[in-house]
């Protein structure tokens, strides 16, 4: 497979490749359009190529060094997954920036850092190995870290700080733990050391470094109580930063990386997780219920939609971790749209706080349209994606036993209604203020990448249907459950 | 940055040191220059490589801007053509590693070493290392001269109650 080393060599030569032209045109028109086009040129061919790998599994050998000593690539139902969902997602949020970023300067470092952040993500998710696994999360961290501070006011640059100790700790963790496990098998990669692993009964030095990891992950995630850097810095960030972050970042590297060391690796399963996920989802909806600014309610909303994913992770039947990959899938686009919206929404009003908005719905009605969209997707409204993947949550729930798990999840789920109907009454709908009368709707590229999210907020409860879902999720799913195909990819070139 | 804290008042000048120091960093600068360049070009057979040579490289440019301020170094190394070569050495690096892919080899494989291998411990005995590590040096002394150019550019200052950043070119 020739493809998958193109996931990183393309995203990382289009960050040098936009800074190398910036730095030859004249003109700073001409080199702000160049970088535009040549950042989304390559992301668009970036989704184009996750879309031809449909049903494919494979493992790439770094420089023909065969593993367990040679660096590899592995493509399986999982990764394959997430990379159209990042993908997906970078593209979008590309478009809305070719718009959004005329609000700021330095453009270069813009597209520069972002095709690094998502050279990180790409790199995370097809790694084979534990070590690049943990270069690669540094590569998207590092990345997003600068992106958060990017505005340069002091609080974006508090918040970039914050975030960045935070994830500093994560990643020693994260470092940590390889240590620990190469330790105790002297091989990197990840498929050996799952075929090395002794079973239900781990000694001390295992249980030590799967605690790491899951610390680690967790801080990557924000999952509560490790959630602290997450309010303040996904909204310090540009709107369309914001979409990545929350969208797909804390969900690729915190999540996928947690699925994949627990399930695949230490073959581990635990309903701890699953009340991980409960206590998040409750904690982040009830600090979401208060927030007055857009942007900070969305980020403790994303703490609490994190806690679904996990919760049904953490349950480990089939049909849990089939609805908590169908919820990871459903968030990425509708929190990302959300994000979106309120980047619309600050770039004409140049405010984030609800009070100061209202009635937005009749002088920007593509906007309160798409964000009407969302917020019924992410509460769990039929016929919208989120009440689907809800729904298989909760019955995971009960099904595995755990009926008050369930309880909770409907409760999260009726809180989240509760505070995304005072985003659309205090921002949408309402009495609209006088000097907000003469606001227009957003830029072309800005309304057009919400508009697609929107549709793929309805299309994406069709994965559902036997047919599609047997090519997306079920592959997917076991990927999750087989640690066996794990060990056995990385003989199949 | 946003756009209108682009205009700041400029900062105090950096005039550089006394005329010995001046003297001494004359000297010295170009050997600093040539010995990372050897650092670089011999790194797959001494200790050493592209890292190493890329901030002994850096050393000499930050001499110079230690030495003579800062006016100095602009006609010699300007942050637009810092800027360029560091995008350059990084790309440099991936269009070999790609190249590989096409030359027989998978991705990162040594193509060059494949082709035509001289003896061991000559200057030419590691295929395209030697090329990576040339790409890898320029990246490290463009990025971390533009890295300690930034910071002396860069002020700190107290706007009211909040500390602000400002710039100077």
């Amino acid at each position: 497979m020739k493809v998958l080393p193109y996931f990183v060599i393309l995203p990382l030569a289009g960050s040098f490749l936009v800074i190398f032209i910036d730095s030859v045109l004249k003109d700073r028109k001409v080199r702000d359009t160049v970088a535009d086009i040549l950042a989304n040129v390559i992301m668009l061919t970036l989704f184009i190529l996750t879309l031809t790998l449909f049903g494919q599994s494979c493992s790439y050998f770094v420089g023909g060094w065969r593993p367990p000593f040679g660096i590899n690539f592995l493509l399986d139902g999982l990764s394959h997954l997430m990379l159209v969902a990042v993908n997906l997602i970078a593209l979008l949020s590309g478009i809305f920036s070719i718009n959004y970023m005329s609000q700021y300067t330095a453009r270069r470092h813009y597209w520069a850092l972002f095709l690094l952040m998502l050279t990180g993500m790409n790199g995370v998710l097809l790694s084979g190995d534990f070590f690049n696994l943990f270069v690669f999360l540094e590569i998207a961290s590092v990345a997003s870290y600068a992106l958060v501070g990017f505005g340069t006011e002091a609080e974006e640059l508090e918040a970039s700080f914050k975030y960045m100790v935070m994830g500093a700790v994560a990643s020693s963790l994260v470092l940590m733990a390889v240590a620990v496990l190469y330790s105790r098998f002297g091989i990197l990669n990840m498929s050996y050391i799952s075929a090395a692993m002794p079973g239900e009964s781990f000694d001390w030095l295992l249980k030590f470094s799967l605690f790491l990891f899951i610390t680690a992950f967790s801080i990557k995630g924000a999952l509560v109580p490790f959630h602290a850097w997450l309010p303040d810095a996904h909204p310090s960030a540009p709107a369309p930063v914001s979409a990545m972050l929350s969208g797909v970042l804390i969900e690729t590297i915190g999540i996928y990386a947690l699925t994949r060391v627990i399930f695949n690796v230490f073959s581990y399963k635990s309903i701890l997780l699953a009340n991980l996920g409960v206590i998040s989802m409750m904690v982040g909806v009830l600090l979401a219920l208060g927030q007055t600014d857009i942007k900070r309610l969305l980020a403790y909303s994303s703490i609490s939609q994190v806690g679904y994913i996990v919760l049904g992770l953490g349950l480990g039947t089939p049909l849990g971790i089939f609805g908590a990959l169908f919820h990871l899938i459903n968030h990425s686009i509708f929190k990302s749209l959300l994000f979106l919206n309120s980047g619309s929404v600050f770039y004409r009003l140049k405010t984030r706080d609800l009070n100061s908005m209202g009635g937005l719905n009749k002088v920007m009605p593509v906007t309160g349209a798409t964000s009407l969209v969302a917020s019924l997707s992410i509460s769990g409204l039929p016929p919208f994606n989120g009440f689907f993947s809800k729904l298989i949550i909760i019955i995971a729930c009960v099904q595995s036993g755990h009926p008050v798990l369930a309880v909770w999840a409907v409760i999260g789920s009726v809180l989240t209604l509760a505070y995304f109907m005072k985003v659309q009454k205090l921002a949408f709908f309402g009495k609209l203020k006088e000097i907000n009368k003469e606001i227009k709707e957003s830029p072309f590229f800005m309304s057009a990448s919400v508009i697609i999210l929107a549709a793929l907020c309805l299309a994406t409860s069709f994965i559902l249907l036997p047919g599609v879902r047997n090519k997306i999720l079920t592959p997917a799913v076991n990927a999750v459950l087989n640690p066996t195909n794990y060990r056995m990819m990385v003989y199949i070139k | 940055m946003k756009r209108e804290e682009k205009n700041r008042a400029p900062t105090t000048e950096l005039n550089g040191m006394s005329e010995i120091v001046k003297t001494v960093c004359n000297w010295i600068a170009g050997f600093i220059f040539l010995f990372g360049c050897y650092i670089t070009a011999y790194g797959h057979l001494t200790p050493g490589g592209g890292f190493a040579g890329g901030v002994i490289l850096a050393a000499s440019f930050i001499l110079i801007v230690l030495s003579f301020g800062k006016d100095k170094i602009s006609p010699l190394l300007p942050r637009k053509r810092a800027e360029m070569i560091e995008a350059a050495g990084g790309l440099i690096f991936i269009f070999t590693v790609w190249t590989a892919i096409y030359a027989g080899a998978s991705f990162c494989g040594n193509f060059i070493f494949k082709k035509w291998s001289c003896a061991n411990f000559k200057l030419l005995s590691a295929g395209f290392i030697p090329l990576l590590n040339i790409a890898i040096a320029l990246k490290v002394m463009a990025g971390l001269f533009l890295v300690f150019f930034v910071l002396s550019i860069t002020r700190v200052i107290l706007e009211g109650e909040k500390l602000k950043m400002v710039k100077e070119e």
